[in-house]
């Protein structure tokens, strides 16, 4: 048991490693969405109190919305792609004639983004905090429960995408191709809360515009919705069944 | 002691018959080969072997146990055909890694200095040669300290320096004592490595037998050819009966005759002091057993 957890975590160091040395990934997943912080938070109106955001500041919007972006950008650009790509060279099957098990590189290129997730939303939240003054979640438990559902259910359809995609190329496309209407109803062109209605109403069915809505809600100090929470576990169990069920290993 | 035994294997891919009927046995210690033409078989047969795929009908044994048993992940080292790493890990740290799969791994400093990686450790594996990067496959292979290594296609797009050493490299983990099965599809490979070989052809053993022995199967006659330093008659040649026939080519004499022949006229010239000049044997080869057993030449 311990020599399974230690292997499980040479595998992760090795994963964090590798991925650390993709410059461009690096930088949308660790440092984009901070770097989006600063510019909107130095715009000096996004500072202001605004009615039509029910007296919230646009700074404080957006966020939960770069919080959503660091899970979309691993979510949806990191791990199908390094995953497909694994099963595309055959590191999977070299991986299963070993005593070590395919599924072993899996959880710990899952468990690698989860690091890279919470460290890039600390300091997205930590910048929010100290440098505009945005309020740390308010229920830090329920934030907790949003940014780990959000996370649970956009990794299910990446998961979904690296099972499904039959080279890495392709799944790097289909992860973009997802990505942008994703980010678009997670609110980071028009924040969701100054969307028209309808298309609120249609994010809340999107991953990633109900997982900012509960992202959101946390922040600003209520409970996440029921609607938001139930599709969330829905991409969980519908997604991360279906990528359970088609992974190929090789 | 048969260390692998494989007794009427068959693997069908939807209508496609990938192996048809296998079986043979690998013994302990022995460079046990698998010849045969691209789509024969022979990658799904070791893929069996390796527990990476299920068979259709018969049997696998490889240690005594069956094929899945996670035990033999411990102790049958495999490289496959067009298996990669990761562009950006380097040598050294595969190697780490790696062994830290195994319960007894081998020294992964000493493995990486014999296979020729020591000064290639914080290379990452994008910037090694394709000899480096099958070199450092077969150090993966290698690095749980396995009973057995099988090799699949491990020459194939190497030049012929890199193959040459790659060859001196398996000779020398037989010496270590592992047994190893090796899948190729070039006949020089093969005759110069295996002690012994499995023909496969369209999904069946076609012939199974030592290089020699395979060749010595399929042709009847030898050639030789020489300048004797002095002439004996001819009937002193055909007396012997492994000499079918004598022919003058000026100076020259050729001797045609079976399997012996060589040794029979050779000792017949050396008890009559006779030294044979530019002396040439021909014999069939490998080649010419593989097109006798399967009745086309194997595409290099």
């Amino acid at each position: 048991m311990r020599k399974t957890v230690h292997l499980f975590a040479k595998l992760t160091v090795s994963e964090l490693r590798l991925f650390l040395r993709e410059p461009v990934q690096v930088f949308f997943a660790l440092a984009f969405p901070s770097i989006l912080i600063i510019i909107l938070g130095s715009i000096p109106s996004f500072r202001e109190s605004t009615p039509d955001l029910g007296g919230l500041r646009v700074i404080d919007i957006y966020v939960p919305i770069a919080v959503a972006l660091v899970l979309a950008m691993l979510a949806l650009q990191v791990t199908p792609l390094v995953l497909a790509t694994y099963r595309e060279r055959g590191v999977l099957r070299r991986l299963a004639t070993t005593p070590a098990r395919p599924v072993a590189l899996l959880g710990a290129q899952l468990v690698m983004n989860l690091i890279t997730a919470v460290v890039s939303c600390a300091l997205v939240l930590l910048i929010g905090r100290f440098a505009f003054d945005v309020h740390l979640p308010q229920s830090f438990g329920s934030f907790v429960v949003a940014f780990l559902l959000c996370a649970a259910a956009v990794f299910s359809l990446g998961l979904f995408i690296a099972a499904l995609a039959p080279s890495g190329k392709a799944a790097n496309s289909i992860g973009t191709f997802l990505f942008f209407p994703s980010m678009f109803f997670a609110g980071l062109w028009t924040p969701r809360e100054v969307m028209p209605k309808i298309l609120q109403r249609i994010g809340d069915f999107t991953p990633l515009g109900a997982g900012e809505r509960a992202l959101h809600e946390a922040a600003t100090g209520h409970w996440p919705s029921l609607i938001a929470l139930g599709v969330l576990v829905a991409y969980v169990l519908v997604f991360g069944t279906a990528a359970a069920r088609l992974f190929k290993w090789e | 002691m048969a260390v692998i035994e494989v007794s009427n294997l068959q693997k069908r891919y939807g209508e496609t018959v990938a192996v048809r009927d296998v079986s043979f046995a690998v013994e302990a210690g022995e460079i046990f080969g698998i010849l045969g033409p691209n789509g024969a078989g022979k990658t799904t047969t070791v893929e069996i072997i390796a527990g990476l795929r299920t068979p259709d009908g018969g049997s696998v044994e490889v240690l005594g146990r069956e094929p899945h048993n996670p035990e033999l992940r411990k102790l049958v080292g495999v490289q496959l055909q067009e298996s990669q790493l990761a562009e950006k890990m380097t040598v050294r740290e595969a190697l780490e890694l790696y062994s830290a799969f195994y319960p007894q791994p081998a020294d992964w400093r000493a493995l990486a200095a014999d296979l020729g990686l020591g000064d290639k450790l914080k290379t990452r594996f994008g910037k090694l040669s394709g000899g480096q990067k099958q070199r450092l496959s077969i150090a993966l292979a290698l690095i749980g300290d396995p009973r057995i290594a099988i090799l699949d296609e491990l020459t194939t797009g190497l030049d012929p320096q890199a193959r040459r050493d790659t060859w001196d490299l398996i000779e020398s983990i037989r010496d270590r004592g592992v047994t190893v099965l090796l899948v190729t599809h070039f006949m020089e490979e093969a005759e110069r490595l295996c002690d012994r070989l499995a023909v496969i052809d369209a999904g069946a053993v076609v012939a199974l037998d030592t290089p020699a022995g395979l060749v010595a199967e399929v042709t009847t006659e030898q050639r030789l050819r020489f300048r004797p330093s002095r002439t004996l008659p001819d009937e002193v040649f055909t007396a012997l009966p492994e000499v079918h026939e004598v022919r003058h080519h000026g100076s020259q004499l050729e001797v045609i005759g079976d399997g012996n022949v060589v040794h029979a006229v050779t000792a017949l010239l050396a008890a009559n002091q006779i030294i044979a000049a530019e002396l040439r044997v021909e014999q069939a080869s490998l080649d010419d057993a593989f097109v006798k057993l399967t009745g086309r030449p194997l595409e290099k």
